[in-house]
């Protein structure tokens, strides 16, 4: 059982990585503007020249 | 000296170009010197469209940043003024179709950071609860697990689900507390009750290394609770958002002419009485006040619902909110921002709103049948397991806090919220916003509909009445000095130019048009105008043709119906309905739109207040009324009515005081938004049986003492996951029409 004790500590630290990641990306923004985030693929990333 | 102050701004006032930065008062200065500036785009309807922005304004020089949010079509840009400045910017984008209107800073939405507060708490929440999940997994698993190692593992379970109730539970605590201080009980109270009771019992029972801890049961339970708020909050934000946008609108800059003849655009709170602000033609009137200087004729539909814009000259009162149609004028502003007609119809309307207040959402009604409920049974479970029983307090307090638990209402908190969001959901794609998050359940009670006319069951576009009885020489003369003129009138006789070419005419605003050609002087305009001496009362909107030698010719107009308003009408009938309009126009004019749409109950010539005396009356009678209507006068009757809706094509003020905004020409949107209302309510009852049935099957077994940690979470899973699946049913009905 001595396992756990590195186990529980590695999957702790795992789990509050995402937690911290996913707060990151909540303060800076990155679900202010879901629709626009769903329709991003379809966006041209190339600035060049497009008619219309 | 600029050229601006040598040119009376009376006189000539399109000469004068304005100021670079004339929109200083939207601007923000940033730290590094750059300039930035918040705006709400119109015309955005695709990702497309937010590129397309985006582009053009990256490409125009000197701008640092632009940057357009898809859901709220709101603009963030940021500049260089050494090398561009607003209105340039402000100009590009509206050549390239994407008209802008500049926002106050502190008009931008704060409810965006409570949605993130909430996210945060659901992540927090979330982290907590797979963690200790698998560790209880591991609890429950460990047969052959030592007492040192379970002791292990219900300290790490303590030390993670701890700080997350604190954190994540706030929103249900604050909640609890300030119910609990206005003597109340809502939903609040039992959840925190329970969630606090599980985590102290559970810390109680890791110190003295029992086996009842319930830190599992208490955080999931968290994070299927705040997941049904983050729902709802959406839902709520995304209705506010709307009536923002609107409102944003709605504090539209006046351009106001300085001692020096310079124009400068100034956000409506900030004029004040006294100044002098130029209306171009086609532009709304953004203050109180009279005419200085210039003629045209002014909209008034939006405050009185008459069709035929008024003559104004010098002198005149106008008023915030009408629209200025044929000549530029200049207004001495006698009241601006919270002094003016339209503010009075805001008050107007916030008082009519305080009489809707007396509305209980279903879900705070089961609440408050629920939850004295809940506390009842838990006390009765932890008496009897304590003292006839004769397990002692502790055992009792064990089973008093899993009856908390497992009939903690997720699956009641889910109920409402999953379904409202999918009803909205079904409602957007067939061009309907809901703008109130309680208005489906409102509208799904409904047994009345009111009708506003014109604009609504009308288009508010004139038609030609008496076209077969013209002759057609005189017909395509009127139409060719009709198009040289702004006047919807004018315009609506235009159509009948077919390709002829327009004459050239001189406008006087407000009286009408004139040519001098080959066949002498030709007018087309008022009866003052035609010098028509006729005592004959007009029944309708009218115009006039005089040509040079005296002749006459009238033309009589009347408004048209909405394409599908018989058809809708007819639906709403067939639903169970009650139909009549209530119309400010005159009688004779309503007549004929009731008549053609089979509806016998119609009143004309209603001012504002006795629009809302009806739905007084009506209300009174025990009705709960549907009312529909779009101009600025119908706006507090619409605060009025149980429920109200309103066209796209209306005014700002209306479509903030209705529940529900609707787009497009037809009137399907009415019994639609009714079908879905009616849809969701059934969904949403169902739910709460759902809910019922499971703790009657629960309740029983946590008052018995038959219920794990396991089984409760569990139970409260898949509670939470039929509820969510039957509200998605909603979709599959309503999805894909459109």
């Amino acid at each position: 059982m001595t396992v756990l004790l590195i186990l529980i500590p590695a999957a702790l630290f795992l789990g509050l990585l995402g937690l911290v990641g996913f707060l990151w990306a909540l303060n800076s923004g990155q679900f202010d503007d879901l629709d626009r985030a769903a329709h991003s693929i379809l966006m041209e990333d190339d600035d060049a020249p497009t008619e219309g | 000296m600029s050229l601006t102050a040598v040119v009376d701004p009376l006189v000539q006032p399109t000469t004068v170009t304005l100021a670079p930065d004339s929109h200083d008062s939207f601007v923000v200065v940033q730290d590094d010197g750059s300039r930035s500036l918040s705006a709400f785009v119109r015309n955005i309807v695709c990702a497309a469209c937010v590129q397309r922005i985006e582009r053009v304004l990256h490409r125009a020089p000197g701008v640092v940043e632009a940057r357009v949010n898809m859901t709220t079509h709101r603009l963030h840009l940021r500049w260089d003024p050494s090398v561009t400045g607003t209105q340039s910017l402000l100009d590009k984008l509206e050549r390239a179709g994407y008209p802008a209107v500049p926002l106050l800073e502190d008009l931008r939405a704060d409810g965006a950071r409570a949605d993130r507060r909430l996210l945060r708490c659901l992540a927090v929440a979330g982290f907590a609860a797979a963690n200790v999940m698998l560790l209880s997994v591991g609890v429950w698993a460990g047969f052959d697990m030592g007492p040192a190692t379970k002791s292990l593992l219900h300290w790490v379970s303590a030390m993670i689900a701890m700080p997350a109730v604190a954190y994540a539970g706030r929103p249900f605590f604050y909640s609890a507390v300030t119910a609990l201080k206005a003597r109340r009980l809502n939903m609040d109270v039992p959840i925190s009750l329970a969630i606090l009771l599980a985590v102290g019992l559970s810390v109680v029972q890791t110190l003295a290394g029992g086996d009842q801890v319930y830190f599992d049961a208490s955080v999931s339970l968290l994070f299927f609770l705040l997941i049904g708020r983050y729902l709802d909050g959406r839902a709520r934000s995304k209705a506010r958002q709307v009536g923002e946008q609107l409102l944003a609108l709605s504090a539209t800059s006046a351009t106001v002419i300085e001692d020096n003849g310079a124009r400068r655009v100034l956000p409506v709170a900030h004029i004040e009485k006294g100044m002098r602000v130029e209306v171009l033609p086609g532009d709304q009137i953004p203050v109180d006040g009279s005419v200085l200087s210039g003629r045209s004729d002014v909209d008034l539909s939006v405050v009185n619902g008459e069709t035929v814009p008024r003559a104004v000259g010098p002198g005149s009162e106008v008023f915030a909110g009408t629209v200025n149609r044929t000549g530029s004028l200049v207004v001495a502003v006698s009241g601006a921002g919270e002094n003016t007609l339209l503010q009075e119809i805001v008050r107007l309307m916030e008082a009519a709103q305080q009489t809707r207040s007396g509305y209980v959402r279903l879900a705070d009604r089961a609440a408050a049948v629920y939850a004295p409920l809940v506390h009842a049974l838990a006390l009765v479970a932890f008496v009897l397991w304590a003292f006839p029983l004769g397990f002692g307090a502790e055992r009792g307090l064990l089973i008093a806090i899993s009856v908390l638990i497992i009939t903690c209402p997720c699956a009641l908190g889910l109920a409402v919220p999953v379904v409202q969001v999918v009803a909205s959901g079904a409602l957007f794609r067939r061009g309907i916003l809901l703008k109130e998050g309680d208005a489906l359940e409102r509208l799904a009670q409904v047994d009345t509909v009111v009708f506003d006319k014109t604009g609504t069951l009308t288009t508010g576009d004139l038609k030609l009445a008496n076209a077969d009885l013209i002759p057609h020489e005189d017909l395509v003369l009127a139409a060719r000095l009709g198009a040289g003129s702004r006047h919807p009138l004018a315009r609506a006789i235009a159509r009948f130019a077919e390709n002829r070419e327009p004459l050239e005419v001189r406008e006087e605003p407000g009286m009408g048009v004139e040519h001098t050609g080959m066949a002498g002087t030709v007018r087309l305009g008022s009866r003052i105008w035609c010098e028509v001496d006729l005592a004959v009362v007009p029944s309708g909107p009218e115009l006039w043709l005089r040509r040079d030698d005296g002749r006459l010719t009238q033309f009589c107009f009347h408004d048209t119906l909405r394409e599908d308003a018989v058809q809708a009408l007819q639906e709403l009938r067939k639903a169970g309905l009650d139909l009549s309009i209530l119309s400010g126009d005159t009688a004779p004019a309503v007549e004929i739109a009731a008549h053609a749409l089979g509806v016998s109950d119609w009143q004309a010539g209603c001012r504002p207040d006795e629009k809302i005396r009806v739905l007084q009356e009506l209300a009174a009678e025990g009705r709960k009324v549907l009312m529909v209507g779009d101009g600025l006068n119908d706006a507090p009757s619409l605060r009025t009515a149980y429920v109200s809706m309103s066209p796209a094509s209306a005014m700002y003020l209306s479509q903030t005081a209705a529940d529900l905004v609707f787009q497009g020409d037809g009137l399907a949107a009415v019994p639609v938004a009714i079908r879905v209302a009616r849809q969701s309510r059934r969904l949403i009852l169902q739910n709460f049986s759902l809910a019922a049935l499971y703790n009657a099957i629960a309740v029983p077994l946590a008052v018995a003492g038959l219920v794990t940690p396991l089984v409760a979470a569990v139970a409260m899973s898949s509670s939470s996951i039929v509820v969510t699946v039957n509200a998605l049913r909603l979709r599959t009905r309503n999805g894909h029409a459109k």
